[in-house]
């Protein structure tokens, strides 16, 4: 299966097999307006199957956002054809309306216009928490 | 314009501005005649989603003594939350009506929400089991007043350590200081949060867990009771299960320090025997009292004047 190589663009590489849905959801490429593929279950020497997705076009994208995601995944920044970045990936220190607080006591349980926020509370152990409640989100991975 | 301040947490507050409140809450007991006529044509809007007597009451009374006004509603149920109104559009309507917002809220992180679309200060008089910080302020005014320092202490704290939101402030407030000791005692299904674990051992204090309450009581300076909290149990079993789990008697002060002081942030249930009450080392009901001056050197502080 051929796919065109990226001009400029973004490239998102060693993506977890499986998950390249939810990142190209979560990136908001749906609304992007340039060329994008999802190559799903590609074989890979390292991670054995892996998804890779290509943009094609000078878009602005929110990349802190994948870190918390798969951080072992590969941002490859293309222009005119040639790679000029890696980005590599860290953990974000906020996340706004990506995750939902799941704890029943918190006001964002009842209610329902309020945006879901997360703080960085443990760079080491990866530990987010909300930021009205305090609880310590769980179960991301 | 001067920056809008809110007190949501206890540690939203300087050690030397919690310094300072103390000082001029002790003012305030000393002369309150000075102090009567500070907050004239000014408003309390007291916000109680959830029902209180003491929080709400000393808030009140710490106003009419500052010469101020209170308006609000005591239960969800006789505001427009009823009707489905948001925390936030409930906020913004009271700061066009009052100066200062005193808030309770079952729900935790629902005072942070009003901070941050109300056009006055808010103060957190409570959400849910997260934070209480006029209590632990009410706490500390106590603890100065009884020992004349913050520093060199072994505290006890008793009973729900779990969803005990007084207890976690303090715990706060209190790690802020030089040489203080912290006993939990509680069931292990009450035990501290791992969080506020954590916090402890951050900071580097000593502190241990015990079963016993017998076995705790001859090494504290403060005895910090709580009642386990049955409106925070989703389970009405395990409330029952641990509701008697500690319950301080007359007879179990014997081995107690002579200065030592049993605190409570009220209401008790049968956590606190009533022969405690004529002990000398009994300090709740002078805690309740602290905590209507205290409140009074908060709102001061809060509307920003001198």
């Amino acid at each position: 299966m051929n796919i065109d190589g990226v001009n400029t663009g973004v490239v998102l590489d060693h993506i977890e097999a499986g998950k390249g849905w939810a990142i190209y959801n979560l990136l908001g490429l749906d609304k992007v307006d340039c060329t994008v593929a999802i190559i799903q279950r590609v074989e890979s020497t390292k991670y054995g199957r892996k998804d890779i997705i290509k943009v094609d076009g000078d878009v602005k994208l929110d990349l802190d956002i994948l870190g918390f995601f798969d951080k072992k995944m590969t941002v490859n920044i293309v222009k005119d054809g040639a790679l000029v970045d890696k980005v590599k990936l860290k953990l974000p220190e906020t996340l706004t309306g990506v995750i939902k607080c799941k704890n029943p006591r918190c006001i964002t349980s009842i209610e329902q216009e309020i945006v879901h926020k997360f703080k960085l509370a443990d760079p080491e152990k990866g530990t987010y928490r909300c930021v009205y409640c305090d609880a310590v989100y769980k179960d991301h991975k | 314009m001067k920056e809008l301040r809110h007190l949501i947490n206890i540690t939203d507050l300087s050690v030397d501005e919690i310094y300072d409140l103390v000082k001029v809450a002790e003012d305030i007991i000393d002369n309150p005649e000075k102090y009567q006529d500070k907050c004239a044509r000014k408003k309390l809007a007291t916000l109680f989603f959830e029902p209180s007597t003491r929080t709400r009451l000393s808030f009140t009374a710490a106003m009419m003594e500052l010469g101020g006004n209170v308006l609000g509603f005591d239960q969800a149920a006789s505001s427009s939350t009823a009707k489905g109104e948001s925390v936030s559009d409930t906020i913004v309507m009271a700061s066009c009506y009052a100066d200062i917002i005193a808030m309770r809220h079952p729900k935790e992180g629902a005072p942070f929400v009003a901070a941050s679309h109300a056009g006055v200060p808010i103060i957190n008089a409570g959400d849910g089991g997260h934070f209480h910080p006029t209590q632990t302020l009410t706490d500390l005014l106590t603890i100065h007043k009884k020992f004349g320092r913050f520093d060199n202490l072994t505290i006890g704290l008793c009973g729900d350590l779990k969803f005990g939101r007084t207890v976690h402030s303090l715990i706060e407030a209190m790690l802020r200081y030089k040489d203080i000791k912290f006993v939990m005692i509680s069931p292990e299904e009450l035990d501290l949060p791992d969080y506020m674990k954590e916090q402890l051992d951050d900071a580097g204090v000593e502190w241990k867990e015990m079963r016993s309450l017998d076995e705790a009581i001859p090494e504290l300076d403060v005895l910090y009771m709580t009642r386990v909290q049955k409106e925070r149990f989703f389970n009405e079993e395990d409330y029952i299960r641990l509701k008697d789990s500690f319950i301080l008697q007359k007879k179990m002060l014997t081995p107690a320090k002579k200065e030592m002081i049993v605190m409570h942030p009220l209401p008790r249930v049968n956590e606190i025997s009533v022969d405690v009450d004529d002990d000398p080392r009994a300090a709740y009901f002078f805690q309740a009292l602290m905590g209507k001056y205290i409140r009074m050197a908060l709102i001061l502080f809060m509307l920003g004047v001198k």
